[in-house]
């Protein structure tokens, strides 16, 4: 644990040498696509002139200089499989943003949409030494917090103070200096696979490259797709990718529950290998151009060359209904759909105020998906682009990029961490003065 | 399973992405250090190569110093900078041939050659020089304008006889007391130090002028007046012209220096001391003892 929190400041301290240098790279490896971006940091408004975009929401303090996306290979599941391939890859994608940029990166901050993330509620109280809340009481609050046992080699990727209570008082955002006795902090802390986590390090370190940050996939999502007020009264994000779906649940604009769901386009696109018996690149074409799930009687009709290039006749000509295809990928698509369900009902989403879900990700994009998820997921659903931000190239402004996109918002912005309060006194590290005060003040 | 080490015999696609020395070097390039080098520091260090190269040659950098010599000889040796001759304005017949022979210059020569300000220099340093100005005029004349030092008087020192000028600078020496009679004689140390004093008594004593050979500065105070037949004017040291005065006026009534009077003591102009011949006095002692009668 300790040696988290130290490398979670480390990586802290990076960040903010990259702000320094007021250059840093984006990069989400994910299993369809490797998509790189570019980030200037040039205080607010620097392009107001230029641009004539106003500031958005305060988000403007950084440009899009650079941006490239290639075919990610390696990844599955959102997991990094094969650690050359996805060097290769990532290596593609950061030269490539790096030429559009002609800039040199450093540093970059990176999202993972696998390792199974998995989310705990942690909770601890303490009682205020003085008479107001100080810095050191935060940090007691939250060390407080009882760690429950999370499994073997597994590592925190996030832990949010997501709620402070100050005797009676409850859903305070920041307790610094109020009066009282006991102070009570609500934790979210999310845990992933340690092995994913050092195998994209490893990558990155291999590109030659810094990491600055490390979120997670689900996470950022939410952070660009889910608007202002559904990410203050609640509400889910899924983010429909290529090898996992991730989802993940915003309240009062904290992050208090994230899942991911290892099932995304890839498996509709090996169905639709399997049961038109192309092969996959094919298949992936048939889904990106015919692909949907809600059938009409005009697709019967419509009739799509299969193509192929084997040299069998019969083989390369054949062809296939529109209705086929959408019946091979609806069920597909209603069993991910579903999958997220569980989940939400497993974390309790039926409980909050709000019931409003927010489709994101490339996966979101199949036609026809914006009848069939009401019907899974509720009536509140819509299907979401990710947050305008300047410079993004328009090629890089579909729901496919929520997830980069929700990088460069976290990398501007990132949210309070447990590793971004004081350490408490007793935690400190053997002969340490504060420690001594404290033993002194304790005796005397 | 994936195959995980290819056959090199497959055509492969190409594989877009870069080599690791190919990400490497484009992130080198991408450094800004790098690319101000490549930009600057490259294309410098050519041209500095080359012109090392170059001039590693002796025979080359000698013939590029020869020619850069034609270069200027060309501008300097143009007409319109050619000095042909010099004016020497405000100096006697001497004093120019002296100040061409200092300034030792063959016309024609370029105004670039000509040290002004050594030339001016060294021309100052002639004694009889008080001020010079020089300067080239356009039409290729050296302008050399000298305002000479005027000799007021003869310095008669153990060196020999000395013109001077008011302010006791030695202007040039002098063959004969009788090469300038219009000039007034001074001797003694320190005499040189107080030519204007000298003057004024010169001045005040012109009623005896015929009778006067010198000033004696004595002590390196005061002036002694010597006149003919060794008659002398001890002057004392200030008010040295009214006591010469005093001295005139009694010759005028009394005809003091008509008689055999030797010296006439002004040293305290309030008591008037007079030393007389050596018979002047014996014959004084005679007619004293002729008037008294002997005791």
């Amino acid at each position: 644990m300790k040696d988290l929190y130290q490398s979670q400041r480390a990586m802290r301290a990076m960040r903010k040498a990259a702000m320094q240098r007021g250059v840093v790279a984006i990069l989400d490896v994910g299993t369809s696509k490797i998509a790189c971006l570019v980030l200037r940091f040039d205080g607010p408004e620097a392009f107001r002139d230029s641009d004539g975009v106003g500031s958005l929401a305060g988000q403007s303090s950084f440009r899009v200089i650079g941006a490239a996306t290639t075919r990610s290979r390696g990844v599955r599941f959102g997991e990094i499989d094969a650690m050359q391939e996805t060097e290769r890859a990532i290596r593609t994608a950061v030269q490539a943003a790096q030429k559009m940029a002609n800039v040199r990166v450093d540093h970059v901050i990176a999202c993972l949409a696998g390792g199974a993330p998995r989310s705990y509620g942690l909770a601890g109280t303490v009682e205020v030494e003085g008479d107001h809340v100080r810095d050191q009481d935060v940090a007691r609050a939250m060390a407080a917090c009882e760690l429950p046992y999370f499994g073997e080699g597994r590592e925190v990727l996030h832990a949010q103070p997501v709620n402070f209570a100050l005797d009676h008082r409850t859903g305070m955002s920041d307790p610094r200096g109020q009066i009282g006795h006991t102070l009570a902090c609500d934790m979210h802390l999310l845990t992933v696979d340690g092995a994913v986590i050092s195998n994209l390090l490893y990558c990155i370190k291999r590109c030659d490259l810094e990491l600055a940050g490390l979120a997670s996939s689900a996470y950022v999502a939410g952070v660009s797709s889910l608007v202002e007020d559904e990410q203050e009264l609640g509400a889910a994000c899924i983010d429909m990718g290529g090898g996992a779906t991730g989802l993940s649940i915003f309240i009062k604009k904290h992050m208090i529950y994230a899942d991911a769901v290892a099932l995304g386009g890839d498996q509709v696109t090996s169905d639709i290998s399997k049961g038109l018996q192309v092969p996959l690149a094919t298949a992936e074409r048939l889904k990106t151009v015919h692909g949907g799930v809600v059938a009409t009687g005009m697709d019967d009709r419509d009739l799509i060359e299969i193509g192929g290039e084997t040299g069998d006749w019969e083989l390369d000509r054949r062809t296939v209904s529109r209705a086929e295809l959408i019946g091979i990928m609806r069920p597909r698509v209603e069993e991910i759909l579903e999958e997220v369900r569980v989940r939400l009902d497993a974390a309790g989403f039926e409980h909050l105020p709000s019931q409003q879900i927010v489709l994101t990700g490339g996966g979101s994009q199949i036609p026809g998906l914006d009848t069939l998820a009401p019907k899974i997921l509720g009536q509140q659903v819509r299907i979401a682009r990710p947050l305008r931000v300047t410079g993004l190239p328009q090629a890089a402004t579909g729901a496919g990029f929520a997830s980069a996109v929700g990088l460069c918002l976290f990398a501007a912005h990132p949210q309070d961490e447990w590793w971004d309060f004081e350490i408490p006194a007793d935690r400190y590290p053997q002969r340490s003065l504060r420690r001594a005060v404290k033993w002194f003040k304790d005796n005397w | 399973m994936r195959q995980m080490i290819r056959s090199t015999t497959t055509a492969l696609r190409r594989d877009p992405a870069p080599s690791r020395l190919n990400y490497r070097l484009q992130r080198l390039m991408l450094t800004p250090m790098i690319r101000r080098l490549l930009r600057v520091g490259l294309p410098l260090g050519c041209v500095a190569l080359v012109l090392a190269i170059y001039l590693s040659d002796q025979g080359r950098r000698d013939g590029i110093a020869m020619l850069i010599e034609d270069v200027k000889s060309t501008v300097r040796d143009r007409p319109e900078f050619m000095v042909k001759l010099m004016a020497i304005d405000g100096a006697s017949a001497g004093l120019a041939d002296d100040i061409r022979e200092v300034m030792a210059v063959d016309f024609p020569v370029s105004s670039f050659d000509l040290d002004l300000t050594r030339m001016r220099l060294d021309v100052a340093a002639l004694p009889a020089v008080a001020r010079v100005d020089m300067r080239v005029r356009p039409g290729g004349v050296l302008e050399v304008d000298i305002s000479e030092r005027m000799p007021v008087a003869i310095l008669r020192s153990r060196n020999g006889l000395d013109l001077v000028d008011r302010a006791g600078i030695r202007v040039a020496p002098l063959a004969a007391r009788s090469a300038r009679p219009d000039l007034p004689l001074i001797a003694g140390t320190g005499a040189e130090g107080a030519v204007d004093e000298a003057l004024e008594l010169f001045a005040a004593a012109a009623p005896l002028s015929a009778d006067v050979r010198g000033l004696v500065r004595v002590g390196e105070r005061r002036w002694t007046l010597v006149m003919d037949d060794n008659q002398s004017v001890l002057l004392p040291e200030s008010g040295a012209v009214q006591a010469l005065e005093q001295v005139i006026a009694l010759n005028q009534v009394q005809q003091l220096l008509g008689r055999d009077v030797q010296i006439v003591d002004m040293r305290n102009p309030r008591r008037p001391t007079l030393r007389l011949s050596e018979g002047a006095a014996e014959k004084m002692r005679e007619i004293k003892v002729m008037e008294l009668g002997d005791d």
